[in-house]
């Protein structure tokens, strides 16, 4: 990744696709190549990682955020070439063909299974599942206990955004109470539907478990945090220490049935308030 | 060894280094066999917390190139379907034994209750030697075809000792494993799914499942394993499979020593079928008779087979011990012979 310094610092070119130049000029619309000024450098860019500058997901979802923090950290960390990725069921299984890594694409919940299977004939190998609430916490539930109770060498990706994306905003095990989803329809209530599971305050206490920490991805802040989550997570895995997990908020502005700019606030707001952003375990 | 064992032996020696199971009569023996023996070669056993979690694991290690098994028995393998169907869809070779009460999971082992239009090679042991010579088959054919293979076996098979001798095969002609997930160490990276391709950027989801199920004719064509006998003369043909196709052979020699003309077909493959063989001896035949310890389900691969050319009886049915596990009062060399004598189409024998 190039990361150097532009001479102005207000310049800030993001990907490919658009640039803000200094003192309000209007800025080139479609490519770098057409940008003329060379005092302007390359300060950010898509992880070499990510095959692709675009991706399939719904505008201001989350999940694309994610999926880049973890593709820096594995180019950081220098772990490509040992890197096995396991991914459930979800949006983001739209993830394993644009990324530079090997996938085994896993069914709905099974992830941890496979993941197990992977790193016990693979040991020097890194492994990580990407799995969704409906994924891992609903369908998958019994796997990823019994994977973090043996305490298998592997990490756990949980990206938590309440609700079934993919099948266009059905009620999760996850989702919050007063959550009005497809399912439930005038809001998740506890007589109804029960209460949500906290599966990262569940799963934390079982010795097997070496790190679970909660983060978001809705301001660039939860964003710098959460990578750092991610980075002892995948540490305490290569030092062998057993099951870590980093449960990951997430925007669904379209399942949520909200604008997407209206996604952070109502992470903000709803989301974090059943589950709150914090370390819960580090050994 | 008994059969079980033999059986166990037979996968350490084709190379198997990962086995997870959960224990279920009566295929528990391959476990316990697997959780000592796997150690001492560098292999791993996982004592699975569920049948879905075994498969789960099995797909996982298999998935990296590793040669992987599991077993169960029809309950269990029911709680892995899923994963079977797609496992044959993600294309990768893992071997399943489906050590069965009775026969009753024929239609599970052959068709399976997963969803889509896949296929398992499935082979069906009558003893501990054919046992291990079969798995050691099976590993081999599920790397040609990157296809998964089915054992499926029985009570009688899994628990009754005989000498066994292992025979490894010769596998120089298998291809690299050039899918599996290891990873991308000086090469591209590649996904492992079921879902489509394993080239990243590709969205050729129909080219991929095409190729899943573009294999299915030439394994047909090449996989056909079959056991028949006395059939140049035969007015009847007995079919049968797994160990009661050995009781099978037995009766249909004394039904010759009384002087009936009785041929004797046991598919070892039962799938593919060997349905060429069947309707050729059926051509001949003036009755096909079929013994199965179930309700009668194998006879409908017999009935498409024959299409008409004879006529197709039945002469097994449900048969279990007090337990529900064991060997019940069909499976008997007396009542088979009895069985044979009652549907022998003596009419023409006299015309």
């Amino acid at each position: 990744m190039t990361k150097t310094v532009a001479s102005d610092q207000s310049s800030v070119i993001s990907g490919q696709s658009s640039v803000t130049g200094p003192e309000g000029r209007e800025p080139p619309t479609d490519h770098w190549s057409l940008i003329t000024d060379h005092s302007l450098q390359k300060v950010f860019d898509k992880p070499g990682l990510l095959l692709t500058t675009s991706h399939n997901l719904c505008p201001g979802c989350g999940e694309p955020v994610a999926l880049r923090t973890i593709l820096e950290l594995i180019q950081e960390m220098e772990l490509r070439d040992r890197t096995i990725c396991v991914c459930g069921i979800g949006c983001y299984t739209a993830f394993p063909g644009i990324i530079d890594i090997d996938v085994q694409q896993a069914l709905h919940g099974r992830a941890p299974s496979v993941a197990t299977g992977v790193k016990r004939v693979l040991p020097d190998s890194f492994v990580f599942t990407l799995q969704g609430d409906g994924d891992m916490v609903s369908e998958g539930l019994q796997e990823v206990i019994h994977t973090a109770a043996r305490g298998e060498k592997v990490t756990a990706v949980l990206l938590n955004n309440g609700v079934f994306g993919e099948t266009g905003g059905h009620m999760t095990t996850t989702s919050v109470i007063g959550q009005h989803t497809k399912t439930s329809v005038g809001g998740r209530s506890v007589e109804k539907h029960g209460h949500p599971i906290q599966i990262s305050e569940l799963l934390a206490p079982l010795d097997g478990v070496a790190y679970v920490a909660r983060g978001a991805m809705h301001t660039a802040a939860a964003i710098k945090w959460t990578k750092q989550c991610l980075r002892d997570a995948f540490q305490s895995q290569l030092d062998g220490k057993g099951f870590s997990l980093v449960e990951i908020l997430t925007m669904c502005p379209t399942d949520w049935f909200v604008a997407p700019e209206a996604g952070p606030g109502w992470l903000e707001d709803k989301l974090k308030a059943t589950y709150p952003l914090r370390v819960i375990k580090a050994s | 060894m008994e059969g079980s064992q033999a059986l166990a032996e037979a996968a350490v020696q084709a190379g198997c280094r990962f086995y997870a199971g959960y224990p279920i009569t009566p295929s528990t023996e391959i476990l316990e066999y697997m959780s000592v023996r796997l150690p001492q070669v560098g292999g791993v056993c996982m004592n699975a917390e569920s049948e879905i979690e075994a498969i789960g694991m099995v797909w996982g290690a298999a998935g990296c190139g590793v040669r992987a098994m599991t077993a169960s028995t029809g309950q269990g393998i029911s709680l892995m379907q899923e994963s079977f169907a797609e496992l044959a869809n993600a294309q990768i070779p893992v071997v399943v034994v489906n050590m069965c009460r009775g026969q009753g999971d024929y239609f599970q082992s052959t068709r399976g209750g997963g969803h889509g239009d896949y296929r398992f090679i499935v082979l069906s042991p009558s003893s501990a030697q054919e046992a291990a010579d079969l798995t050691m088959q099976a590993f081999y054919l599920a790397e040609k075809w990157r296809n998964p293979v089915m054992i499926m076996g029985d009570f009688l098979l899994s628990h009754t000792s005989e000498l066994v001798e292992f025979r490894p095969l010769d596998e120089a002609s298998l291809p690299p494993k050039t899918w599996a997930t290891t990873g991308a160490k000086g090469r591209k990276a590649i996904t492992l799914s079921p879902l489509g391709p394993s080239e990243k950027l590709s969205t050729n989801v129909a080219a991929a499942l095409a190729n899943v199920i573009g294999k299915h004719p030439d394994i047909k064509d090449q996989e056909v394993r079959c056991d028949a006998g006395l059939l140049d003369d035969a007015e009847l043909v007995v079919v049968a499979f797994g160990f009661p196709g050995r009781f099978v052979k037995y009766a249909v020699r004394l039904a010759r020593e009384e002087g009936l003309r009785v041929g004797y077909i046991r598919p070892i493959s039962l799938w593919p079928f060997p349905s060429e063989i069947v309707a050729h001896a059926a051509q001949r035949a003036k009755a096909v008779a079929v013994f199965e310890l179930n309700a009668g389900q194998m006879i409908e691969d017999v009935q498409l087979a024959v299409l008409g050319r004879a006529p197709v009886i039945s002469i097994g049915g449900i048969s279990h011990d007090h337990s529900g596990f064991g060997v019940g009062p069909m499976l008997n060399v007396e009542y088979i012979l009895q069985r044979i004598c009652d549907v022998y189409p003596r009419r023409a024998m006299t015309a």
